[in-house]
């Protein structure tokens, strides 16, 4: 199968989307004929025009609210925010407008919009601009939120996101733009909601998000050595959380860590560790549930102390090396 | 033409005109509209008085001339987007005063099944995209609307209203920024009633008019008597005409004045009892309207004067509806989150 980046993957689905149903349409600040801040729309202006993939004012609640609109009213809008730091500027639409509107007024309107949004620290943007703000959506009922790690999940799940009725907030990784992989050609789907157990081990069961699954397949290569397996688990989705898989694994490594890049206290790990906590997983424990992820401070500058702030494949090698060997 | 009342040139003009293009019955019937309105408010209040509603309200009597003159202005599958003080629009738009009761009742039977409320009544199917509980929340979806329907290419219309309030709030930038670059058929309507709670306007902009701001975007913007009901028909129907023809969107400041307090528990400090009864007694549109018809033989005394036995008994069955209504099943407690 050939092989697509990332912001390819995302592309090609934005493309499909585009090409297959007609109420589908992109709005963002320099999507157009910049192609988007870090190249993801790029071609489809020219080949689409502006009426579809349109570029808009620095006006996030703005975008934001057009697109709450456009969806009341029978299009499937997809819009941008040039960083997730930026969907600040944008929460009350978000929030109070988008997810409510639905329950508000009896059932009776839905709102199929996408906002997309690259997260994430690693590119020495500094504190406003390498945010993970992806748990504060999934504490808002009536989003969903979707956290994408590869380029194939990056298409399957775009296209499922579009083709969903509810507001989907999806939450790309800027340093995952480059990365590869095999992608199908064609209308490809994966079904938000479902868990992927991306490798499978005996040992210690580790829940990793976005750009920390491809650092916790490094360390389970690492751990392998030592003749420890990991078991690496995505859940791709967040909100609606499918956590059978993820119970299923504690049950038979009796061990998890939960890996992600956000801030460790509030964080979508919480969740997570108070799921195994409260399902029959619990009796299975044979260690402590741990919590790997970002530390509680904004993102630093200077390139050792912005790598220092999030986890890296060394951090979870010895996390998980500790859990497996009962030392913690 | 009497001495009681007093028209200028153009009011007579629309007058007229309105008189030739919709017929009598359509003037009557806007009457009796604002009846209703009221009717329906004095209810809501006495209601809540009673210790029957569960939540709070916001109430606009006095300000029926804005909601029925602009409602009647557009046509049917245009699309409405209303603020919290929303009753009367709803009401104008058209939506059936017993199930917006039931709503208010916190009932299955109200048109979101008991889970809005005052603040929320929305009747999608009717292209009222609801009330809202955010000032200036609607204003940004205006112009998702506005581009759904140049996109579709319908000739609807978006009418979004507000209050001097959101006015100042950030998202009415964008919002009517972004309708002006594209050029969208949206209708901002403010709807200024002197105080935001209790904010008096003068003293939160620093412009005479709030239609000045329109000059910014580059669109129409005028200020018009939101107590003269003709008044603000004729301006939101030119508006409309603008916008179907594909010429952008308006602004309108429409100037008004509420008699009730910002919510159930408002003391109404920032200004005075003269102030209020001034309004009431010299501009209420209602008054002001039905004389209008019965000096200019629209109506006769009989038929303005049983208007408001009329709607009184609209809201009657009204509230009668909602009262023998069903409460929500707490077992449906999750439902309507996500399609």
């Amino acid at each position: 199968m050939r092989e697509i980046t990332y912001a390819e993957a995302l592309r090609e689905a934005l493309h499909h989307a585009l090409t297959t149903d007609p109420c589908v349409f992109l709005i963002g600040e320099d999507i157009g004929v910049y192609g988007g801040a870090f190249g993801v729309t790029r071609g489809l202006y020219d080949e689409f025009g502006a009426g579809r993939v349109i570029d808009t004012p620095i006006s996030e609640a703005g975008i934001t609210g057009a697109c709450v609109g456009a969806a009341l009213t029978g299009m499937r809008p997809v819009g941008e925010m040039q960083f997730m730091d930026f969907v600040t500027l944008s929460m009350e639409q978000l929030v109070l407008q988008a997810a409510k509107v639905r329950f508000m007024f009896g059932g009776k309107a839905s709102v199929p919009m996408v906002l997309r949004m690259p997260g994430g620290s690693g590119t020495g943007a500094a504190a406003q601009h390498s945010e993970s703000l992806e748990n504060w959506f999934v504490h808002v009922p009536g989003l969903k939120v979707v956290m994408p790690s590869s380029p194939v999940d990056a298409k399957g799940l775009l296209l499922s996101a579009i083709d969903d009725d509810n507001p989907v907030i999806f939450v790309e990784h800027k340093l995952l733009y480059k990365q590869s992989g095999h992608v199908p050609e064609g209308d490809y789907r994966i079904p938000l909601g479902q868990t992927n157990i991306v490798r499978e081990g005996q040992h210690v069961t580790v829940v990793a998000t976005s750009i920390m699954v491809s650092r916790a397949l490094a360390a389970a290569d690492t751990l392998a050595e030592e003749g420890i397996e990991l078991e690496v688990i995505d859940p791709r989705t967040l909100k609606p959380l499918d956590d059978a898989p993820i119970i299923e694994s504690v049950k038979k490594t009796g061990r998890a860590l939960i890996v992600h890049e956000a801030v460790e206290t509030g964080g979508f790990g919480g969740e997570v560790v108070a799921r195994i906590a409260q399902s029959e997983a619990f009796a299975y424990l044979e260690a402590p549930v741990r919590r790997l992820a970002g530390v509680d401070i904004p993102i630093p500058y200077n390139r050792e102390l912005e790598r220092a702030a999030v986890p890296q494949a060394e951090d979870i090698a010895a996390e998980a090396r500790k859990l497996a060997q009962g030392v913690y | 033409m009497t001495a009681n009342i007093q028209m200028d040139e153009a009011a007579l003009r629309r007058f007229h005109d309105v008189l030739e293009e919709r017929g009598p019955d359509f003037m009557k019937k806007m009457l009796l509209d604002m009846h209703v309105i009221r009717a329906f408010e004095e209810r809501a209040e006495l209601l809540y008085a009673m210790g029957k509603v569960h939540g709070t309200m916001h109430l606009s009597i006095g300000q029926e001339g804005n909601a029925v003159g602009a409602s009647n202005a557009l046509r049917e599958g245009d699309y409405l987007l209303n603020h919290h003080r929303g009753h009367g629009h709803c009401l104008a738009w058209g939506s059936d005063p017993s199930r917006m009761m039931a709503e208010f009742l916190g009932k299955e039977t109200g048109y979101c099944r008991g889970r809005g409320g005052s603040m929320h009544i929305a009747d999608v199917e009717s292209n009222n995209l609801g009330a809202n509980g955010i000032v200036a929340g609607g204003v940004p979806i205006a112009v998702g609307v506005g581009l759904s329907i140049k996109m579709r290419q319908t000739e609807q219309v978006c009418l979004v209203i507000f209050g001097d309030g959101a006015a100042n709030e950030g998202a009415l930038h964008e919002a009517m920024n972004m309708a002006s670059i594209w050029d969208l058929p949206v209708i901002f309507l403010c709807e200024n009633n002197q105080y935001a709670m209790s904010m008096p306007y003068q003293d939160a902009f620093n412009v005479e008019q709030i239609s000045q701001r329109a000059a910014g975007y580059n669109m129409p913007g005028d200020t018009v008597d939101g107590n003269d009901l003709l008044a603000v028909y004729s301006r939101v129907r030119q508006a409309a005409d603008r916008a179907r023809s594909g010429e952008g969107p308006t602004f309108i400041e429409s100037v008004t004045y509420r008699y009730k307090g910002h919510s159930k528990s408002d003391q109404q400090a920032y200004r005075t009892r003269d102030e209020v009864n001034d309004w009431k007694d010299n501009r209420d549109p209602i008054s002001r309207y039905a004389m209008l018809l019965t000096e200019m033989q629209v109506a006769s005394d009989e038929e303005a004067d049983g208007m408001r036995p009329a709607a009184v008994s609209t809201i009657d069955e009204a509230v009668a509806f909602g009262e023998d209504s069903p409460d929500p099943d707490i077992a449906d407690l999750l439902e309507g989150v996500y399609a």
